[in-house]
């Protein structure tokens, strides 16, 4: 290589430059201008550690637990709902207000719109009944199968709270066994993660456990 | 098709594009562009066929939204007596080698564009005739043809 291309390729910006930095910040509101955002996505704060949240203009998209599984969550997001998605913590500032204001015992009830393309069918029927289950109550799977018209589809309504892709605002936490049993948690979840521990907490911060701990059917 | 979210190719691109278009436009104009060129991109991202090389596709973006800009000042350029050398200061990216650099945006389109692909974005000659739009031995060509003005002004 001669001099001149030695020194073409010595074209480096100064070490530290910040400014693809800078040009790239501003990209965010140009995005949202042109309405080009369609999946905004960002870390909340929970007493189990962050959630990866994403939202969309319909409504919240995702609530995810384990941090390990984000690249997978977001790709996941990208093929199914959109692959224009940019990180905006911003955008969830409404997630994020509510979330705190439940775990501090101040909030009973979501107030989010929700979007619920990351789940359809029978799945998206029986997520859909267990919203409606209210703070501080509980149900039972084969209650949830009943209630999404298809009574002997307990298993299977159990694998759909199992893949819940918005935990704690779509309250799977509430659904429990017939006869009193907590039931599974966190189908979800990755190994670091105690599902079953989270489900419990839920269950006590909402009163919905009795004397000896166990969900008051 | 596995496209990865916008934000992934943000983050493992925005550098190169960057660097590419404050060498090619300097550093005022780049800002613009660069918004441009992501804009297109995420504008165009979901209809996408090829994933395999995302990379040169982001620099074909680049490069005509760098070719646009270059147009547009040639149409809102004012004759001058004497350019002040203050006047490029802005658009210098590098230590070190100014008048070099300078040469390199005098350059025709063509040549100026095949030279920082090559140089800059480390772009094999396909790639850099992809990005062009022209062959891979037109894409080497231009390369030869800018080197060869650039050591008339930069003697060695």
């Amino acid at each position: 290589m001669n001099e001149l291309e030695r020194a073409l390729r010595s074209a480096a910006l100064p070490p530290g430059d910040a400014g693809a930095a800078a040009a790239a910040g501003k990209l965010l509101a140009r995005a949202e201008d042109e309405g080009l955002l369609e999946v905004a996505y960002g870390s909340v704060e929970s007493p189990f550690g962050d959630l990866l949240a994403a939202v969309t203009p319909r409504g919240l998209l995702r609530l995810s637990y384990d941090p390990s599984r984000n690249d997978t969550v977001l790709q996941q997001i990208a093929e199914k709902v959109s692959p224009r998605m940019l990180e905006a913590p911003a955008r969830l500032d409404p997630v994020r207000r509510q979330l705190d204001e439940y775990f501090e015992g101040r909030r009973n009830k979501f107030d989010l719109k929700l979007d619920w393309r990351l789940t359809r069918g029978f799945f998206q029927k029986i997520l859909r009944e267990t919203a409606r289950v209210p703070f501080g109550k509980v149900a039972t799977y084969k209650q949830m199968a009943e209630a999404a018209g298809s009574p002997r589809a307990v298993r299977a309504a159990g694998n759909a709270l199992g893949s819940n892709p918005i935990p704690i605002v779509v309250p799977c936490h509430r659904i429990v066994r017939t006869g009193g049993k907590m039931g599974g948690y966190g189908g979800t979840l990755g190994p670091y993660i105690a599902g079953p521990e989270i489900k419990q907490q839920l269950l006590e911060l909402e009163g919905a456990l009795d004397e000896a701990g166990r969900p008051r059917l | 098709m596995r496209l990865p979210p916008f934000q992934a190719l943000l983050d493992e691109h925005r550098d190169d594009v960057y660097r590419f278009l404050v060498a090619s436009l300097g550093r005022d104009e780049a800002d613009d562009c660069f918004q441009e060129t992501f804009i297109s991109a995420m504008r165009a991202y979901p209809r996408l066929r090829d994933a395999s090389n995302l990379r040169s596709w982001l620099f074909t973006i680049a490069h005509r939204k760098a070719i646009d800009a270059h147009r547009a000042r040639g149409r809102r350029a004012v004759p001058v007596e004497e350019v002040p050398e203050q006047a490029d200061a802005g658009g210098l990216p590098l230590d070190g080698e100014p008048g070099l650099w300078r040469a390199v945006r005098r350059l025709p389109t063509k040549q100026r564009a095949a030279v920082l692909h090559r140089y800059v974005n480390d772009l094999a000659y396909a790639d850099i005739g992809r990005v062009m739009g022209c062959s891979e031995d037109a894409a080497r060509r231009s390369v030869h043809e800018g080197l060869k003005k650039l050591r008339t002004v930069w003697a060695t």
